[in-house]
């Protein structure tokens, strides 16, 4: 693993994003803060609605605005804030130095065109290539990410490709100008579970090969566990809780990464008559509580976390921290 | 009374595939396959496989939501599949199916209680005032306050719509439940609060269902027996403590082991199956997986693999695989 001084590729200082709606304006991100080093895999966690799209978007300013836009924070590539950026140098940065796949391939991809001819606008736009350079390129990605016979492949539509198919042309795709970061947002929630093992293995594989950090945003603990070194715990626009994944997994500290980890039903030795749930549900962003958003559905909440909201801990370092007044030990 | 509740046997569903100028029946697309299994009363059988691997079609068969093309279904006894329109209307109030996305399956502009009323009105049960009294009951089971009834669909969670859809497959006192998915759309918090209300029905109330999954670890929580499901075939089928502790099909053993598991102590070696599932309509030739199978012998290029019980007579374990035909272990017993 990487030293303990060294630099983040990409640091991200209280992050505000806001949605302008018919009821009023929503944060759909409310002051997160977090790191990411060179040739680590971050995983962002939480459940629908918690701010873990919005926040992977962000950072490729892929917001649509309006409704959205970043209110307040910094979005600092190796020390230059991406959030001051014009257009034209957002347009290079992207896929230049950032990429991005999506849960849903067939939607991000061109129905109507080759995978060969999307590949190849990508490389010639980014790379100076000629055409006929960038197919020979583009059959390289192809046959790195695991596509068989790649030179035939190539000139097939999207809709002849299974899902697992298409979300490799999409890593191919996303890693044909060699990115430093890539950030994934649910890549594999729509494949079954072996195209699943199939597509994070190729991920993991590749990030070797690149030498490239991976954002990793997924609602699946169980991927996180598998593939990332390091994680945050996201809620109603929060970061929770950010810890290397032995800490998470063996000792969480957020009740709300807790509860999260004991709910999900796991394959073990003695079947549980009830699985342990976390109470109630997630607040409405439209009325969020004044204190701990998590703290209705907390056990451990006193009057201080109805009253306070906690902030994360950043006095030591971002890689282990905890937004909390009552953390577990 | 017996204790098998339904008996499934030989079940087929193929779709016919259309093409072609005159648009003639061109291939068929066996999505159920032959399939045949039995549940016991007051228990829970698990359906698990991967998209398009016709579980949910053979869920909406079982029921007759889709007319299967062969095969038999019985229920208490009975055959569902020569029933009359009238006489399936009937026996509908024995059985009954919740669906996967709580979104697309309750009426956007009907109150919720006139939904989860619906079921009694169409069979004419009872008074109105009994009605009333069922359907607050009905409330309480899933854990919904009263104010529900008088609200629409899109005021609630998901989590709750599925409540909601709960509630109203329970109103005619069903004896049968199929569950197709029915966690598969909502988020892990909320997802182990309905599994918990689903296992305190099938306790509380002596629901059985046939629970459709892909997710092999749900599956485990909440099914008796366990059925894994390949291009339209059961694999293997045996109770759920035998299955998780000895997979045998290498393609159960495959699924088992791709699951991501939230612990970062394990580090179990992983069967990682090359390719995709193949297309149902061009299903390969011989046992459907060995193109993918680690453990492929010639003889599963042709030959279709009989079911074998490699458990015993009372504990049952069947599988369909040539490692554990007979013939295959006369082959590898002659083979020096």
């Amino acid at each position: 693993m990487s030293a303990r001084d060294e630099q983040p590729l990409l640091s991200v200082r209280n992050l505000v994003i806001e949605f302008t709606t018919r009821y009023g304006p929503v944060r759909a991100v409310d002051g997160i803060s977090f790191d990411v080093y060179p040739n680590e895999t971050l995983g962002i966690v939480g459940e629908s609605g918690c701010g873990k799209t919005v926040t992977g978007l962000s950072l490729l300013r892929l917001i649509p605005s309006p409704p959205g836009r970043i209110v307040r924070g910094e979005i600092l590539l190796q020390g230059r804030d991406l959030t001051r950026l014009s257009e034209d140098e957002m347009q290079i940065l992207r896929g230049d130095e950032i990429s991005m796949i999506f849960q849903e391939p067939m939607t991000a991809l061109n129905p109507v065109l080759t995978v060969g001819t999307q590949m190849v606008d990508v490389l010639t736009r980014h790379r100076k290539l000629t055409r006929k350079q960038a197919r020979v390129v583009a059959i390289d990605m192809l046959s790195k990410v695991g596509i068989p016979v790649p030179n035939k492949r190539i000139d097939e539509y999207p809709h002849e490709m299974s899902g697992g198919m298409r979300q490799r042309v999409m890593i191919a795709m996303a890693l044909s100008c060699s990115p430093k970061l890539l950030i994934a947002d649910e890549p594999t929630t729509a494949l079954d579970v072996t195209t699943q093992a199939q597509v994070l293995e190729q991920i993991v594989k590749l990030q070797d090969e690149f030498h490239m950090a991976v954002i990793l945003i997924t609602h699946d603990l169980g991927v996180v566990a598998e593939t990332c070194q390091r994680a945050l715990v996201m809620y109603c626009g929060e970061v929770m809780e950010v810890a290397d994944i032995e800490s998470l997994f063996e000792r969480p500290r957020h009740p709300y990464s807790r509860g999260l980890l004991d709910s999900i039903p796991k394959l073990r030795e003695e079947k549980l008559a009830e699985l342990p749930i976390i109470p109630g549900m997630v607040p409405d962003l439209m009325h969020l509580p004044p204190g701990c958003r998590f703290g209705d559905r907390c056990s451990r909440a006193t009057d201080e976390c109805r009253l306070q909201r906690p902030q994360l801990d950043t006095s030591a370092t971002l890689r282990n921290a905890v937004a909390c007044f009552r953390p577990l030990d | 009374m017996s204790h098998t509740l339904l008996e499934v046997v030989n079940l087929e569903k193929y779709f016919p595939v259309r093409g072609g100028l005159l648009h003639r029946v061109q291939a068929q697309v066996r999505a159920v396959d032959g399939v045949s299994f039995e549940l016991q009363r007051e228990r829970t059988l698990g359906l698990v496989g991967e998209s398009g691997c016709g579980k949910s079609t053979l869920g909406r068969a079982v029921l007759r939501l889709t007319e299967p093309t062969g095969g038999d279904v019985l229920l208490n006894g009975e055959s569902v599949i020569g029933l009359s329109k009238e006489e399936l209307k009937a026996k509908r109030r024995e059985m009954q199916i919740i669906y996967q996305d709580p979104y697309a399956s309750l009426s956007p502009r009907r109150l919720v209680g006139d939904t989860i009323r619906e079921p009694l009105d169409v069979h004419g049960i009872g008074t109105p005032n009994e009605r009333r009294a069922k359907v607050d009951e009905l409330l309480d089971i899933v854990g919904l306050r009263k104010q529900a009834l008088s609200r629409y669909p899109h005021e609630f969670s998901g989590g709750q719509r599925q409540r909601i859809g709960i509630a109203r497959a329970l109103a005619l006192n069903p004896s049968f439940i199929v569950a197709d998915e029915p966690v598969s759309a909502l988020d892990v918090s909320v997802q182990s609060q309905v599994l918990n209300v689903i296992a305190r029905l099938q306790r509380e109330h002596g629901i059985s269902f046939l629970f459709i999954s892909h997710d092999l670890a749900v599956i485990q929580h909440v099914s008796d027996d366990v059925g894994v499901m390949y291009l339209g075939r059961l694999v293997e089928f045996a109770s759920s403590t035998d299955l998780y502790r000895e997979p045998k099909h290498p393609y159960t053993r495959a699924l088992m082991s791709a699951i991501p598991v939230p612990d970062v102590k394990r580090k179990s070696k992983r069967i990682v199956l090359g390719g995709d599932v193949p297309s149902p309509m061009h299903p390969p030739a011989g046992c459907p997986f060995h193109p993918r199978c680690p453990d492929a012998m010639p003889q599963c290029k042709d030959v279709v693999p009989d079911k074998v019980n490699t458990g015993t007579a009372t504990r049952p374990h069947f599988v369909r695989c040539h490692l554990y035909s007979e013939t295959a272990a006369l082959k590898s017993a002659d083979s020096p």
